[in-house]
């Protein structure tokens, strides 16, 4: 059982929920950009939260079913189709023997997730099986997917036709604007900026610029004023922003660098993070704002209590 | 003032020992990555220690942050003391300069030494690895002879050789992958600073202590034909 791909699209890796307890030793989280989408995606098709699939950047893939499958598509509205027909996202659909899957064009944030019941079983490094670029390991020989490759998928049990047309309850679909604001805690190195610094930095729009990736989202605004140009380097999580000496802040990403010298204004708050994923480089402008640690852990569980009871209904 | 504890963001807090790199203070940040992995509370998911602060990535559906502070705080009190393991001693062989090491010329010069001083110098330390940290298995190592001392590239390489040596004003370090970088590179070791399929992935941790070993040319060839099988 296999996808084939016929067409790789702009960037498709294999992510699922990153590759947690080796940053120190340089080995960053990786994993899904919007790990919200992807745990909704696997949980249509009946796969575990943490299963692999496709994250989707831009323009899509073209990929042919083997055997027949049940796969849902969530995220960024790339326009999902099977066999030329456009399908509903965030729904599971049965695909055919012989059928092929492609996009349309985007229509709609930045980043689509294609499940596939049974997952996709590329062999896991270091316990997962995100892509991690930089390193060239990790999914499929630590690369992004290109015409020829073949996804080889997980077994399934079951009658797959008849659990095509699953969906999540509708607030677990996003509601996503193309200039978000998201919530930051501010620190830790806050104290390196002047007041004015962190009033510029929450109270400016920041245009994302186009070479921004998994890595890291470059901002370009307004310069924030810091007091000291370098720290010692220490650790850096996702989410974090980093002011290099040119006041352009610097968002970290999945794929983030483990450690840095730069001063940290704030951290992009984990239930903003999927959002901050969608936007577009070259296209969205973001604002951010400032919140404590306590309002960002609620809302941080807030989320993932949504997300999780629904988990459970379907797996009963 | 240290050690102080701060969030970061929602799922990590940090505690900072001191704003210099110093022997005594990164011993401060092992003493307290060992204490918790010791005794882990729950909800704690994992450490990264660096120069003189460690990083400590916690789930905030099992604890808020005024209970991960809580547990820092009491974790710190226990740790003042401890005997941290014996570290690990490692040789690791290395090719200087030529193809190996191109700005080993520069190095020298800028210091005033031949490139067998530098060699000589190089050779003669012993490292205390302080982190490993920026991408994978990169080793910052403290310990290197003043007389060595030289600032990074004015403009860092697309790419550097996996194994590279490298100085960065008064640091020294390997590169565990090919990656970009700006440190002035004076040799390359054979052995795999990153093996995906060991646990743990590098042959060094924080805290370990390191020497080099100078080796020629065909030493390198042969090391890499009889231990590079193996690495990605």
């Amino acid at each position: 059982m296999a996808l084939e791909v016929l067409d790789g699209g702009w960037l498709t890796t294999v992510q699922d929920l990153g590759r947690p307890g080796y940053e120190r030793y340089g080995i960053p989280l990786s994993g899904a950009m919007d790990f919200l989408a992807l745990r909704v995606a696997n949980c249509l098709v009946g796969n575990p939260p943490g299963a692999a699939g496709l994250e989707i950047t831009l323009a899509g893939p073209t990929l042919a079913a083997t055997e027949p499958c049940l796969v849902a598509v969530t995220g960024a509205d790339l326009a999902f189709q099977v066999d030329g027909r456009e399908m509903p996202m965030w729904m599971s659909v049965f695909v055919r023997r012989g059928s092929v899957i492609s996009f349309g064009g985007r229509r709609r944030g930045c980043r689509a997730y294609l499940a596939v019941a049974g997952g996709i079983e590329v062999p896991p490094v270091l316990g997962s099986r995100s892509t991690y670029l930089p390193g060239r390991f990790g999914g499929l020989d630590g690369r992004a997917l290109r015409p020829g490759d073949r996804l080889p998928i997980g077994p399934v049990s079951g009658h797959l036709p008849e659990r095509a047309g699953r969906k999540p309850p509708p607030h677990l679909i996003p509601a996503w604007d193309d200039c978000p604001t998201v919530r930051a805690v501010p620190g830790p190195q806050d104290d390196h900026f002047p007041p004015e610094g962190l009033e510029t930095f929450f109270g400016s729009e920041y245009r994302v610029l186009p070479i921004s990736d998994r890595m890291g989202y470059r901002l370009e605004g307004p310069p924030v004023a810091s007091r000291r140009a370098e720290v010692i380097s220490d650790g850096v999580p996702p989410g974090a922003v980093q002011v290099p000496p040119d006041g352009q802040p610097l968002v970290m990403m999945a794929d983030h660098q483990t450690t840095g010298g730069y001063p940290k204004i704030a951290v992009v708050i984990m239930a903003d993070l999927p959002r901050l994923a969608q936007c577009v480089p070259g296209e969205s402008r973001v604002r951010f704002r400032a919140v404590s640690v306590t309002e960002a852990q609620y809302a941080y569980r807030e989320m993932m209590g949504a997300l999780e009871q629904w988990e459970r209904t379907r797996a009963e | 003032m240290f050690p102080r504890i701060l969030p970061v963001g929602d799922t990590a807090l940090v505690v900072e020992f001191g704003e210099r790199i110093d022997p005594e203070i990164h011993r401060q940040v092992l003493a307290l990555a060992y204490a918790l992995e010791r005794e882990p509370f729950p909800g704690l998911r994992e450490t990264v220690p660096t120069y003189r602060s460690l990083l400590v990535y916690y789930d905030p559906r099992q604890l808020l942050w005024d209970e991960a502070r809580r547990q820092i705080s009491g974790a710190l009190e226990q740790c003042a003391d401890i005997p941290l393991p014996e570290p690990k001693e490692l040789e690791i062989p290395v090719a200087y300069g030529g193809e190996f090491g191109p700005d080993i010329g520069f190095v020298a010069a800028h210091n005033g030494l031949s490139e067998a001083d530098v060699v000589r110098l190089h050779a003669g330390g012993t490292y205390t690895v302080y982190m490993l940290g920026f991408a994978p298995g990169f080793v910052y190592l403290g310990g290197l002879a003043e007389a060595l001392a030289t600032p990074r590239l004015p403009t860092p390489r697309p790419s550097v050789p996996a194994g590279s040596v490298g100085i960065a004003g008064l640091q020294t370090g390997i590169y565990g992958l090919s990656t970009p970088g700006g440190w002035q590179l004076i040799g390359r070791t054979p052995m795999p600073m990153l093996d995906l399929q060991r646990q743990p992935p590098t042959p060094l941790g924080p805290g370990d202590r390191v020497r080099f070993i100078p080796i020629s040319a065909q030493e390198f060839a042969a090391w890499q034909r009889s231990d590079g099988a193996g690495s990605p």
